[in-house]
């Protein structure tokens, strides 16, 4: 039986030095295990070399004191539980032993039934290491399961860290990016205006014809009317000299002149107003809202629009019909955002007359009209429609976008329907809607509360 | 002899009639007035062959000064009356056209009644 208690010293060194790695954590006793093997091998060669019956007990020694220091050593706990596999064989081989050495007679009565035990110490033994064994191989998967979760989240926090630096990164870039779209939003505010500004100045220079126009009218009256006035005075004076004065070609003198101060200060006031309008058009002040007589509005900028087209382009021509409802009353605007609001939609409508007149249609005659009616006790309309070239389907949509222009280059800012949009809906808390036929006509009607 | 006056603005004829009032007085000069060239045609038509002279403006909503000269030109009976055409800009573009329809004078506003009265004179 000696090789039996040789293999169980050998693997119960090895088991103990591997589970509980001495040969890191326990050099001491790691050099004593070693110590131990060598003796077990010493024994064993003892064994078969010397004859001595010394060397059983030797091996009780050997296999007790093992057990017993794993069971009793705290450095061995771990291990403790080795006495459950290997106590019972050495409890039976060692009362075999003892049984032999005090009676041999009642061990030879008893000797089948000691090495059954004891074989079946062996096979306890055995079966008692393979579940252990497998058991630590059970422990050392989950060991390693846990040692590469460890590693696994040891990575995922340096992906972690690897994040928050990329994040921090983004942010710091994010910040920047923001803080230029704010600079630039700013800039683009800026730009528009100057762009509103420059539209405004545009159509100014639109006007600047028509109101050329417009004044040289009334001061041609003006100067005639005094010029005329004086000559009359004189006829007055000449007859009053007279030995037989006509009374009543005094009378008509005297009416005349009364009438043509009168026209004077009609035609002063005329050109005086359109002053007036040109200097509220360009001015950039925040512009007051106050009761505002459309109608006369409506006239003053077809007449400016047209007179302004006229300027610049002498082939132009256009009937205007003015439609006016005498019951419209005075409506709170700001009278020179309206005004803006009409010269545009009259400069389009002039344009697209234009735009027809050019393809040549044989008796075709350009005709713009504008109209005012009240719907309501709260709703007035301003409709303005010309028999051009119409709007197509297709630029329907954008014709309010900023920048959206059909006409070429350098011609239109493309701005005008924006800001007329702009000024109807949000300046008055109106409507501007269109009605349109390509090739027919365009209408368009501003709807406001009064 | 009988004048045409025709122009939009209403208070030319107040002032054609007192500019020329002794003329008037004196049975020389004869107006009429019309606001638009649409409302010169239909007089004419009305008043055939009595109006000699025909005054008219350019820059009038609606037929212009030149498409009614155009018009007298054309289609008038002989013989054609003189048309003079008056208009506040004085480019070249239009007094060229206006020639070239058959006007017989280019005056351009604001209007020397002097100038007007001799043109008028020599035109009797």
């Amino acid at each position: 039986m000696e090789i039996a208690s040789f293999l169980i010293v050998f693997f119960m060194v090895r088991y103990i030095r591997t589970s509980l790695q001495t040969a890191v954590r326990f050099p001491e006793w790691e050099r004593i295990l070693v110590i131990v093997q060598y003796a077990a091998s010493g024994l064993l060669a003892a064994d078969v070399f010397l004859d001595s019956s010394i060397t059983k007990w030797l091996w009780h020694l050997l296999l007790l004191g093992m057990v017993g220091a794993a069971y009793l050593l705290k450095d061995f706990r771990p291990v403790r539980n080795v006495w459950l596999a290997v106590g019972p064989y050495i409890l039976v081989s060692l009362f075999k032993d003892i049984a032999k050495l005090i009676d041999s007679d009642f061990y030879e009565s008893i000797s089948t039934v000691v090495e059954i035990a004891e074989i079946f110490t062996l096979v306890w033994l055995i079966a008692t290491w393979v579940s252990t064994q497998r058991q630590q191989k059970a422990l050392e998967k989950e060991r390693l399961k846990r040692l590469q979760e460890e590693e696994q989240s040891r990575i995922i926090a340096g992906q972690n860290v690897m994040l928050e630096q990329l994040v921090a990164e983004r942010t710091a870039e994010l910040t920047r990016q923001k803080e230029e779209l704010e600079q630039t939003l700013t800039e683009l505010k800026a730009t528009q205006d100057q762009l509103i500004q420059r539209e405004k100045m545009a159509s100014l220079g639109e006007l600047t014809a028509g109101i050329a126009h417009e004044i040289q009218n009334p001061l041609n009256f003006v100067n005639n009317f005094s010029e005329v006035s004086v000559e009359l005075i004189e006829e007055l004076k000449e007859e009053r000299r007279r030995e037989d004065r006509d009374i009543e070609l005094e009378e008509e003198l005297l009416t005349d002149l009364t009438q043509n101060l009168q026209k004077i200060t009609h035609h002063g006031k005329r050109a005086d107003s359109i002053v007036k309008g040109m200097l509220q058009h360009s001015r950039t002040s925040t512009p007051q809202r106050e009761p505002t007589d459309l109608n006369n509005l409506a006239d003053e900028y077809l007449r400016l629009a047209y007179h302004g087209l006229r300027a610049s382009d002498k082939s132009f021509n256009a009937t205007l019909i003015m439609d006016f409802d005498e019951h419209l009353g005075k409506v709170s605007v700001v009278p020179q955002d309206m005004g803006r609001v009409l010269l545009n939609l009259f400069t389009n409508a002039f344009y697209a007359t234009e735009q027809k007149r050019k393809t040549g249609l044989a008796g075709y005659q350009p005709t713009v009209q504008v109209s005012t009616k009240r719907l309501s006790d709260e709703q007035i309309e301003i409709r303005v429609r010309d028999n051009g070239c119409g709007i197509p389907k297709t630029v329907l949509t954008k014709i309010y976008q900023p920048f959206f222009t059909t006409k070429p280059t350098g011609q239109g800012t493309g701005l005008g329907l924006s800001l007329s949009y702009d000024i109807v809906t949000k300046g008055h808390g109106g409507e501007l809607t269109v009605e349109t036929e390509e090739g027919e006509f365009t209408e368009f009607i501003i709807q406001l509360p009064t | 002899m009988k004048v045409l006056v025709v122009d939009d603005e209403t208070d030319v004829q107040i002032l054609f009639e007192q500019r020329f009032r002794r003329e008037i007085r004196a049975g020389e000069l004869i107006f009429a007035f019309a606001h638009s060239g649409e409302k010169a045609l239909a007089y004419l038509n009305e008043h055939p062959s009595e109006y000699v002279l025909i005054l008219s403006d350019i820059n009038m909503p609606g037929m212009s000064g030149l498409e009614l000269l155009r018009l007298i030109k054309t289609t008038y009976p002989a013989p054609p009356p003189v048309v003079m055409m008056i208009t506040a800009y004085g480019d070249s573009e239009s007094h060229d056209q206006a020639m070239q329809l058959g006007a017989d004078a280019f005056l351009t506003k604001p209007l020397d009644f002097n100038n007007l009265k001799e043109k008028l004179k020599s035109a009797l």
